[in-house]
């Protein structure tokens, strides 16, 4: 067993190890160090310059609206995404009543609509911003056609390009694409919760209300947890990212209205020439991202329940 | 898998629901769900307006899909002057100009050798590196697991300009085995954590027999233990797939080259141009065209894709 072990393990772990640690931890590291630097990303040439960049950070309105935005996206689309996603599973799962033989069961056709709900987590964030935007089209877009047909052709919202609006546009096409995951991964939870407890709380007479909020919930609490935090962490990074990039003007605009500290960083790095100052939002962006799943680890800890 | 093993209803619905077979036209009152005042009462309502917020899901889920299905059948004017009418005829010269004039045949192209070769790299990178940290002793295995699981923890654009600069100094820049390399790099921290906790569940007995037997670790990791872990390959495969096929903030960033963009890329950079051109239609036809092939896997394999998906998210 121990022959040759270790001349094993060195030859399987060298090519993952290296190409991990080139391309993922090392630019990591060096992002850090950069973040002390007034490095432009156009030269060879940078000095350290401290704290500077943090200093400017703080003073800097863009990155104050960026954060707005991006912890409105925190906070906000967890919410949205996952309310939204255990009410759906739950009637999917527990909400059909009264059939005959069975005490729990889903609704008529929640096979149907369990697989029509996971389409958009199957398609490219960038294709459903790409649809959306043509759908929020003020001129010939789909949702003002659509207002102008039932009658509302007096209400025609600029969308995107409404500043007041803008944002929530773009968050509504993240909610869009993300409620149908949740509903499988908390369908998956529910349908390893044992049958006897349902039959039990039905005996009782409890309602489908006190059924979900008694059973359902605690039982489903660490998957919902760790739904709460892969949520966040994505409503921070990549995906708002994309969106914000693709579908508003500018991108981040109108008038600012939109912009998130994943783009602002891109803007910085690739586009204004400050690769050492978007490092260094960059890394205030990991530290709310590190806070936000350790409050929500925090906040969410509760007695495990065994069954 | 459980989750789509709902059992169907046995017979027709009992009296006490009648409402069940007109979920559409239910009372979808704004505002919270009913309050549970008495059961046997409002337990008919509430089917009515939980089936009527189902439907309503439903349908804002799957209309924005036809109705890019239908768009790009349809010529440039219409889709301005009537963007939900039927198109006049199906114009499917808008298909194949896409596939064509706006390079979406090379997009998909780079995209199938992008994501094959950085799958096959992911699968065989990580089982390996998880077989190694999941089954054997060995000074600094834990550090290593934790050096890959955390890189799930971190915002990729934080690393993404240093990153810029080692693919520009090894000339891996705007290439498409550059590409490769990258998705490999940022799948394996959850390739690594999802398959170690795998390799763990396996029994050793056999590895342990094959190893009797003079099979080397090798032999019996790629004849032995690779076999017996196809489920979980399969899982991650599938995870990996996605997130690869669609991956839009890698590409936009490393890879600049006309040539080499990959599909999502190549759609927004036809969005961003067609505000000259105008070919809205073409670019249906391309949204489309990325959107079927996924869409219809899903449909065919979507249990397994369901439980690859929830099975690395629940551990």
């Amino acid at each position: 067993m121990q022959h040759g072990k270790y001349g094993f393990i060195v030859g399987f772990l060298v090519c993952p190890l290296a190409i991990y640690t080139l391309f993922v931890v090392w630019p990591f590291l060096q992002s850090i160090y950069y973040s002390f630097t007034d490095w432009t990303g156009l030269s060879p040439e940078f000095s350290v310059v401290g704290l500077g960049n943090y200093a400017k950070m703080l003073r800097d309105d863009s990155f104050w609206n960026a954060l707005r935005h991006s912890a409105l996206f925190m906070l906000l689309l967890p919410v949205v995404v996952l309310g939204l996603a255990l009410f759906f599973a739950f009637m999917l799962n527990v909400g059909g009543r009264g059939r005959r033989g069975a005490a729990v069961t889903g609704v008529t056709g929640s096979g149907v609509y369990k697989i029509v709900y996971f389409f958009p987590q199957v398609l490219s964030i960038a294709i459903v911003a790409l649809l959306f935007q043509f759908a929020y089209n003020p001129n010939s877009g789909a949702l003002n056609s659509a207002l102008s047909a039932v009658g509302l052709g007096s209400v025609q919202p600029d969308w995107l390009g409404d500043p007041n609006l803008a944002l929530w546009c773009v968050m509504a096409v993240l909610v869009w694409s993300n409620v149908g995951f949740y509903v499988v991964l908390f369908s998956a939870g529910m349908a390893s919760i044992p049958k006897d407890f349902y039959e039990a709380a039905l005996l009782d007479g409890a309602n489908r209300m006190t059924t979900f909020f008694r059973i359902t919930l605690p039982l489903l609490w660490d998957t919902v947890q760790s739904g709460w935090v892969y949520m966040g962490i994505l409503a921070l990074g990549a995906e708002s990212f994309a969106v914000v990039q693709i579908m508003t003007v500018g991108p981040g605009g109108p008038a600012d209205s939109t912009n998130v500290l994943t783009l602002l960083v891109y803007q910085k790095a690739f586009v204004g020439g400050q690769a050492g100052y978007a490092t260094t939002i960059g890394v205030a962006l990991l530290l709310i991202t590190l806070a936000f799943a350790a409050v929500v680890m925090r906040l969410g800890r509760r007695e495990r329940l065994e069954y | 898998m459980t989750t789509t093993d709902t059992p169907q209803p046995a017979g027709p619905p009992p009296a006490d629901a009648p409402p069940t077979g007109l979920p559409a036209t239910g009372p979808a009152a704004p505002g919270a769900p009913a309050r549970p005042a008495g059961e046997s009462l409002t337990g008919g309502v509430l089917n009515v307006f939980s089936h009527g917020v189902l439907v309503i899901w439903a349908f804002l889920v799957a209309m924005p899909l036809l109705w890019a299905v239908m768009t790009s059948f349809k010529d440039d004017r219409s889709i301005f002057v009537s963007p939900w009418s039927l198109p006049d005829r199906l114009h499917f010269e808008n298909w194949s100009r896409a596939w064509t004039q706006a390079h979406m045949g090379e997009y998909f192209l780079n995209t199938l050798l992008v994501v094959g070769g950085s799958l096959i790299g992911t699968l065989l990178f990580g089982s390996m590196a998880a077989y190694v940290l999941a089954r054997f002793e060995f000074p600094g295995n834990r550090f290593l697991y934790y050096l890959f699981v955390g890189g799930m923890s971190f915002p990729v654009i934080l690393a993404l300009v240093p990153l810029f600069f080692v693919m520009n100094n090894m000339g891996l820049l705007n290439t498409l085995h550059g590409l490769i390399l990258v998705y490999i790099a940022y799948s394996l921290p959850f390739t690594v954590f999802f398959l170690t906790s795998f390799f763990r569940t396996l029994p050793t007995s056999i590895a342990e027999a094959a190893l009797i037997d003079g099979a080397s670790h090798t032999r019996t990791f790629f004849q032995v233990m690779l076999p017996m872990a196809r489920p979980g390959l399969i899982s991650v495969g599938i995870f990996n797939f996605l997130g690869q096929w669609n991956q839009y903030l890698l590409p936009t960033v490393l890879n600049t080259e006309q040539d080499n963009k990959v599909l999502s890329q190549g759609l927004v950079q036809l969005a961003v141009s067609q505000g000259y051109k105008g070919d809205w239609s073409g670019l249906f036809a391309g949204l489309v065209m990325a959107m079927l092939p996924v869409l219809g896997a899903y449909i065919v394999f979507q249990r397994q894709v369901v439980s690859g998906l929830t099975a690395g998210a629940l551990k």
